[in-house]
C-alpha cells in the first residue's frame, strides 16, 4: 500500500531531493494537505493521562512555495512524581499552592494529585525558494498552558546538488519560554512548608531562552537507500528548574528528617538546577527499501555539560499487506544521570550548589514496544491506529532499601486520518 | 555510492521512504520522550516549547 503524494515539512525537502515530478506527488495544487490524529497516554498506579487532539494542514503555493500549520490540544490530568522517594513511612507534602496537603502511604511513590492541566500549541511552517536548488523555511510556533507560555522561531536553508541526491540543511531556533508556577517560583534549595505558614517564594515567574542549531546532510545512497546525518547544538539559559520538584531529607536511619525541623519547615527542599545548558547530538538515520517492506531506522548520541549522555535506537519495519501494512516498532534509550542528581540528602550535609532527583535527571532506560496498522482508503486517503507499551527503569545504585524509584509504565495509543481536500 | 538518475526515484518518492513517513507518530513521539527523558531533538529545529520538562 502507498499514498500518491509526499506531505509534511520533511517532505517538502526531501520531494525536491528526490527530483520528483510534482504531478506524481501531489494530487493537485488546489488541495489542502490534511491530517488529523489523536493521542491517548496512560501511565499506571494513577499517574499522568494526556490526551491530545491534533490536525495539520499543508498547501502547495505554486512554484515551490509551501505553507504547513498546526493545531494541536494537550489535555493532562492525574498524578506526577514530585521528586521524594518512597518511605517505610507516610509522608505528608504541601500542595504546591500552599494551602492544602497530601499524603503518601508507607512503601508509595510520592505524587502531587493537584496536578492538571491543558496546553494549546500552534505552529507555522512557510517554504520558500530562492531558485531551483535552494529554498528557506520560516516558522512561527507558540504554545500555552496554566503556568507556561511558550514563543519561538526557527529558519532552515536548504541546499540540494549532486543531482538532487544530496540535500545540505542548517537551521536556527529560538524560543523564549515563561514559567508562573502555581504558588510561585519556590526558593531555589529551601525547605516545603506546612500548609498554611506560608511559602517559601522569590516571585511569580521566571524564563528561560533556547537556542537551537542544526547542521545536516540527507543523502540518496542507492534507488532504495537514503541517509540522514545531522549534528545539533542547543543552548538554554534562565530558569531551568522544575519548580514543582523536591528533595527529601534523609536522617541516619534514612526515613525523612521530619524532627529535625521546626517552625512550619518540612524534611523536603526544592531541587535547584543550574541555570544554563548546553547540549549536543548527532543524529543518524536510514530508510532501506526491501522488495515490498521498508525499514526505517535511527540512532542518536546526546551529550551535554550537565553529565548526561544518552544512546537512543529506534527501529520500525513496514510490513506491506495488501493495501494495509503492519510496523512493529522498537525503540530502546539508555541515559547516564546528571552530575546534580541525587537520591536524597543527608540532614547536617552541606547543601549542594545544585541538586534534584527528579528521576528523569537519573541513570535510567526507556523501552518502547509498539505495533501500528494503516491502511489506505481510495487513493488519496488513509487512516492508521498504533498501540504500545513503555516501561522506564531507574538505576539508583546503592540505596536503601524500600527507597528505589518504582519503574515507569505506560501504555501509548495514537489513531490518525489523512486526507485531501 | 551510486548517482541515482530521476527516473530511478520511484521507490524513494515513496511516503514510506520519507525521513518521518508519519508526521504525527514523530511528533507524539518527541513529545512524550522529551517530557520523560533528559534527551531530546536531534531530528529538526523549531519544534515549539513546553513546560513538561
Amino acid at each position: 500500500m502507498q499514498l500518491k503524494y509526499i506531505k509534511k515539512e520533511l517532505g517538502v525537502a526531501t520531494c525536491a531531493l528526490l527530483q520528483v515530478p510534482a504531478a506524481a506527488v501531489h494530487s493537485s495544487d488546489a488541495d489542502w494537505d490534511i491530517d488529523t490524529a489523536v493521542l491517548f497516554y496512560s501511565e499506571s498506579d494513577n499517574g499522568v493521562s494526556a490526551f491530545e487532539p491534533a490536525i495539520y494542514a499543508g498547501k502547495d503555493l505554486g512554484d515551490g512555495e509551501r505553507i504547513d500549520l498546526r493545531l494541536v490540544v494537550d489535555v493532562l490530568t492525574g498524578a506526577t512524581p514530585n521528586g521524594a522517594h518512597p518511605s517505610s513511612v507516610a509522608q505528608t507534602f504541601t500542595t504546591p499552592s500552599g494551602g492544602s496537603t497530601y499524603t503518601t502511604q508507607p512503601g508509595e511513590t510520592p505524587r502531587d494529585d493537584s496536578f492538571k492541566d491543558t496546553r494549546v500549541a500552534a505552529g507555522v511552517d512557510w517554504t520558500l525558494p530562492l531558485n531551483r536548488l535552494q529554498r528557506i523555511k520560516l516558522g512561527l510556533n507558540g504554545s500555552t498552558e496554566y503556568d507556561y507560555q511558550s514563543l519561538g522561531i526557527s529558519a532552515t536553508y536548504l541546499q540540494d546538488f549532486n543531482n538532487r541526491n544530496t540535500t545540505l540543511s542548517a537551521g536556527l531556533a529560538f524560543n523564549n519560554d515563561t514559567i508562573s508556577p502555581v504558588g510561585g517560583v519556590p526558593t531555589p534549595l529551601s525547605n516545603m512548608r506546612e500548609a498554611g505558614t506560608g511559602t517559601n517564594r522569590v516571585g511569580g515567574d521566571d524564563t528561560k531562552t533556547l537556542t537551537d542549531f542544526i547542521l545536516g546532510i540527507t543523502q540518496v545512497m542507492s534507488r532504495k537507500t537514503l541517509v540522514q546525518l545531522n549534528y545539533s547544538l542547543g543552548m538554554y539559559d534562565g530558569y531551568l528548574t522544575d519548580p514543582y520538584k523536591i528533595i527529601t531529607v534523609v536522617d541516619q536511619n534514612g526515613l525523612p528528617a521530619t524532627s529535625a525541623f521546626t517552625n512550619g519547615d518540612l524534611p523536603y527542599i526544592y531541587e535547584k538546577r543550574p541555570d544554563s545548558r548546553q547540549i549536543n547530538s548527532l543524529y543518524f538515520k536510514t530508510v532501506h527499501h526491501l522488495t515490498r517492506d521498508v525499514i526505517n531506522f535511527s540512532y542518536r548520541y546526546f551529550w551535554d555539560d550537565w553529565g548526561i549522555t544518552s544512546n537512543t535506537f529506534d527501529l520500525k519495519y513496514r510490513y506491506e499487506i495488501g493495501r494495509g501494512y503492519l510496523q512493529p516498532q522498537v525503540r530502546y534509550y539508555l541515559q547516564d544521570a546528571a552530575d546534580f542528581y541525587v537520591h536524597n540528602l543527608k540532614l547536617g550535609d552541606p547543601l549542594p550548589e545544585t541538586a534534584s532527583s527528579d528521576y528523569r535527571l537519573a541513570k535510567m532506560t526507556t523501552t518502547t514496544l509498539s505495533l501500528k496498522y494503516g491502511h489506505a482508503v481510495g487513493e488519496n486517503s488513509e487512516w492508521s491506529i498504533r498501540a504500545g507499551f513503555m516501561n522506564q527503569s531507574v538505576d539508583d545504585g546503592d540505596v536503601l532499601a524500600g527507597t528505589e524509584t518504582p519503574d515507569t509504565d505506560a501504555i501509548i495509543v495514537n489513531a490518525g486520518y489523512s486526507f485531501f481536500w | 555510492m551510486d548517482t541515482v538518475k530521476p527516473w530511478d526515484k520511484d521507490l524513494l518518492a515513496k511516503q514510506s521512504m520519507q525521513p518521518v513517513p508519519d508526521f504525527f507518530e514523530n511528533f507524539y513521539d518527541e513529545h512524550i520522550y522529551f517530557s520523560k527523558e533528559a534527551s531530546s531533538g536531534g531530528q529538526s529545529v523549531g519544534g515549539g516549547g513546553c513546560g513538561c520538562n
